[in-house]
């Protein structure tokens, strides 16, 4: 008996109903979630950024390949990037082949996430409407319907009868300024809980032996062979990173920031076809649920969902500026609501209870840029723009295969940086973009 | 709101200005190397502080100028100076 009891508690802590009951009646608390550890001298490989994407490629290369001698460095918290910012959608409908069967991966690994990593990560598939507004973006929804099916994914335009039974609080009348003449549909999106998501994959990570540290900001990148100052640039190789805790050394350093992701890669030699830009978003008051999908409309620049607590979270294009200021402007909150009540007149009463922003790397085309660069060793997981948490799971499952193999996966290979040598765009901006 | 100083019309709100983005002079099409091409194309230094930047004021004089801001203070440098969208003089 005390074998198995001892057996017990080496397992990693399951949630489970049993266990609340137990740790409930007991009064115990709950362990910590992951460990706080000294930082090495050295590692196998570095993640920088603390986010859903570090920590999936974390994830990854220690279940998928047995790497385990992993540091995730963060400067702030776990979590305190975009991945707490995020409207937290999630879709596969998007406009390009190469767009749809990467995404739908995600879609696919969101819908196994709770089993695996043993959390409830809320995972709402209530159907997604993607309103249009004109005959111009009705044909983008008929062009995205059709890639959708030819890659397999539940998709199809809709009419406004029908957008009135899915979604009975918008107004398909014929009386707004931009009435609504149609909308793809597309089941299999939703919204997750991004916390919780963050929180899975740092468990999990931390179970295997990846080391997550938090307030331990990278302040550059040590390379040697390359053709620029300091061995840095096109041609080097990375041998580690310098923090605000000492030095590491490191054969593969994997850039998985938002928002700073064009500084850190310049620390590596490395420009990047990038510019950030704020997002903003909103959230209101909590009421009863009356709002059953997600609804976007690229015309009217707004996205909303209801959470499962009944607040209306809304998010917008990014601001028109580059910008690394995350402070919030009355123009926003003022255009959000016109365009709002334009989609729902019946919410003009709610309160808006705060808003915030987050960083988001814009590229040319509106596709990431992912996998590696002129620089040995130093992988980049970044320009994730708008659309960077849906992309979260296969974005790890697939970094984490590039880093350990030293080859670039398929499902990615569209999104190389040497695409903008070779003229091969990837234009997404139809359908991952809401300001076209 | 940020307040734009366009040299012509003083300080506007960004809303009347359309953004135009990193400032860098066009290479010659003619002498550039495919290379330094896309750079021009593509690549941004995207700092967090002062950059030069171009600004088109749609609402008002209707010109090209380009100023620094600083990207994470949103402080502007003076002084605004004529220019075109490309990063050069007018």
């Amino acid at each position: 008996m005390a074998g198995l009891a001892g057996r017990l508690r080496k397992r990693p802590p399951k949630y489970s109903a049993a266990a609340l009951a137990w740790k409930g009646l007991r009064g115990q608390s709950w362990p910590r979630v992951w460990r706080d550890c000294d930082l090495q001298r050295s590692y196998d490989a570095v993640v920088i950024g603390g986010g859903v994407h570090g920590l999936a490629t974390a994830y990854y290369l220690a279940r998928n390949h047995g790497m385990t001698n992993v540091a995730v460095l963060d400067k702030a918290y776990l979590g305190s990037g975009g991945s707490g910012r995020n409207t937290a959608i999630v879709r596969s409908n998007y406009l390009t082949p190469e767009g749809v069967a990467f995404y739908d991966r995600s879609v696919h690994l969101y819908e196994q996430m709770a089993v695996e990593l043993n959390i409830n990560v809320m995972f709402s598939q209530r159907g997604h409407l993607t309103l249009a507004h004109s005959d111009a973006s009705l044909r983008t929804m008929h062009w995205r319907a059709e890639v959708n099916k030819l890659g397999g994914v539940n998709s199809s335009v809709i009419g406004p009868d029908e957008i009135k039974k899915e979604c009975p609080s918008l107004d398909t009348s014929d009386h707004p300024r931009y009435p609504i003449q149609g909308a793809l549909y597309h089941p299999p999106g939703g919204v997750v809980r991004h916390d919780a998501v963050v929180w899975g994959y740092a468990r999990a990570a931390d179970h295997m032996g990846v080391e997550m540290h938090q307030k331990t900001e990278v302040t550059d990148i040590l390379c040697e062979g390359g053709d620029g100052p300091d061995g840095k640039g096109a041609g080097g190789r990375v041998t580690g990173v310098r923090t605000n805790r000492g030095d590491i050394s490191t054969p593969i350093v994997i850039n998985c920031t938002a928002g700073w992701a064009s500084l850190i890669s310049t620390m590596a030699g490395v420009r990047l076809p990038i510019t950030t830009h704020p997002l903003q978003a909103a959230v209101t008051e909590p009421v009863k649920m009356f709002l059953p999908t997600v609804v976007v409309s690229g015309s009217l620049h707004v996205y909303v969902s209801q959470t499962d607590r009944g607040e209306l979270v809304f998010g917008a294009s990014v601001d028109p500026y580059a910008n690394y200021s995350v402070r919030g402007s009355l123009e926003f909150t003022e255009g959000l609501a016109g365009h709002v009540l334009e989609l729902m007149p019946g919410v003009s009463r709610m309160r808006i209870l705060r808003q915030w922003s987050g960083l988001c790397d814009m590229t040319p085309d509106y596709s990431p840029v992912m996998g590696f660069t002129p620089v040995d060793g130093f992988l980049v997981d970044v320009g994730w723009g708008t659309y960077g948490f849906k992309a979260a799971p296969v974005s790890g499952e697939q970094m984490a295969e590039a880093a350990a193999t030293g080859r670039t996966p398929k499902l990615i290979e569209a999104f190389a940086l040497s695409r903008f040598d070779n003229g091969e765009l990837v234009g997404e901006k139809g359908a991952a973009s809401v300001g076209h | 709101m940020l307040l734009v100083p366009c040299p012509n019309c003083g300080p506007r709100n960004s809303t009347d200005l359309r953004y135009g983005g990193e400032s860098h002079a066009r290479p010659d099409p003619n002498t550039a190397s495919p290379a330094e091409w896309r750079a021009y194309l593509y690549l941004r230094d995207n700092p967090a502080g002062w950059l030069r930047e171009n600004w088109y004021c749609a609402s008002g004089c209707r010109r090209w100028f380009s100023i620094e801001r600083n990207t994470a203070t949103n402080e502007f440098r003076d002084p605004p100076l004529p220019g075109n969208k490309r990063g050069g003089a007018a």
